[in-house]
């Protein structure tokens, strides 16, 4: 395992390629797999439940998750900014290359306006958000019963078409796996490569050894 | 001869009651607000009352004969979330059916100077009566009077403290009362 572990990071070593994504990516990115899931479950439970004090806690802890995970894309776009993701498998059309970026990118324009359609929904109905009821964020926007009922409508459609996008990214990712077996999933997984995987070091390998020579 | 002479005193005891005694006692309802703060999971939260009554009779050289009671319709709350306001009216809250209003009472005012007055009443709601001292300020706008004031009350000393600690058992009242002088 750390044989073949050794030579990715070796490469990676080289600043013009990247065989994988950085760990902090891959943390990002796994973390906020999780709480989209996590948010998307609570946020539609939350609601149809009837008045009580834990709805209110729910609420609350929503909203706190929702900020949290605001701030992680912001930090995740920086991160992304500064590292250089790995480029996409070779054998990718220019069509298919297009559509994963149109892709990507259509899941961070959706991870930034779902919690801001949250945060601006909060002021519209009058219950500003406090993180963690400690940093009060500011009220973009006055009260406004009317905008606020708009918004969440917003926030809900927001929500449900990043899922269904969600779900065309796994769908994806497990087609390069298991189809194309060109380690595309590979990349962003910790520790051992899977079988899957292999095609693509070797394919990074040459690749890899050419700029730095 | 002798009914002229009746309207004319008639207008001449309306015109000298009226330039003695300046008498704010008809309330503007649509100019004034009974509204409230609340906390929620520790976020202060606005509400209102939308329907109430005042009886009111204040004359600020004679603030000792003042005199005021309001009714608020506890039904006509506004806590800035329907599904809070359909809650709200049920049991472990108001119980608006047996209980439909809050009432408020003064029972001295006192001056402080500069338009400054310490209100002393009762306030009852859903059966319980408590004590309330409410500072207000005095404004003369005109034809009409501005009242305002804010005082803090406890949800649990009424027998509506359901939610607490969730929904805090402190509520701050703030009133602002305008009234027409005749």
């Amino acid at each position: 395992m750390n044989a073949s572990e050794s030579s990715p990071v070796s490469a990676a070593d080289t600043p013009d390629v990247v065989v994988g994504y950085t760990r902090v990516a891959k943390g990002l990115h796994w973390l906020m797999a999780v709480m989209i899931f996590g948010l998307f479950g609570l946020g539609i439970y939350m609601t149809d439940l009837p008045l009580s004090p834990e709805k209110l806690q729910l609420y609350s802890w929503h909203k706190w998750a929702g900020v949290t995970f605001f701030t992680l894309v912001w930090l995740r776009l920086i991160w992304r900014a500064s590292h250089r993701p790995p480029p996409l498998p070779a054998q990718m059309t220019a069509g298919q290359q297009r559509a994963a970026h149109l892709g990507h990118a259509a899941l961070y324009v959706f991870m930034l306006a779902i919690p801001l359609s949250g945060w601006l929904m909060s002021s519209a109905k009058g219950f500003q958000t406090v993180w963690f009821g400690i940093i009060p964020l500011p009220d973009l926007i006055e009260k406004n019963r009317g905008l606020g009922d708009i918004l969440v409508l917003v926030h809900k459609g927001l929500a449900v078409s990043l899922m269904i996008l969600v779900v065309g990214h796994t769908v994806m990712a497990l087609k390069h796996h298991f189809k194309d077996r060109d380690g595309t999933l590979s990349r962003m997984l910790f520790g051992g490569r899977p079988q899957g995987a292999a095609p693509a070091s070797a394919q990074t390998r040459p690749s890899s050894a050419f700029p730095s020579e | 001869m002798k009914p002229y002479f009746a309207l004319l005193s008639l207008g001449l005891a309306m015109l000298t009651s009226t330039a003695q005694a300046v008498e704010y006692n008809r309330l503007q309802a649509d100019q004034s607000r009974i509204e409230f703060v609340y906390q929620q999971m520790g976020v202060k939260v606005d509400g209102r009352f939308k329907s109430f009554t005042a009886d009111l009779r204040f004359d600020p050289a004679k603030p000792a004969a003042a005199k005021a009671s309001f009714d608020v319709a506890l039904a006509s709350i506004d806590t800035g979330a329907a599904e809070s306001d359909e809650e709200v009216v049920g049991k472990g809250w108001f119980n608006t059916k047996v209980f439909p209003s809050a009432r408020f009472v003064a029972t001295s005012v006192k001056p402080l100077g500069g338009g400054r007055f310490e209100v002393t009443g009762t306030l009852s709601i859903k059966g319980q009566s408590r004590p309330v001292v409410v500072p207000a300020q005095f404004t003369a706008q005109g034809k009409t009077g501005l009242f305002e004031g804010s005082f803090v009350i406890k949800r649990s000393d009424f027998n509506a403290g359901k939610f607490a600690p969730a929904v805090g058992d402190e509520v701050t009242i703030t009133v602002a009362i305008e009234a027409l002088k005749q």
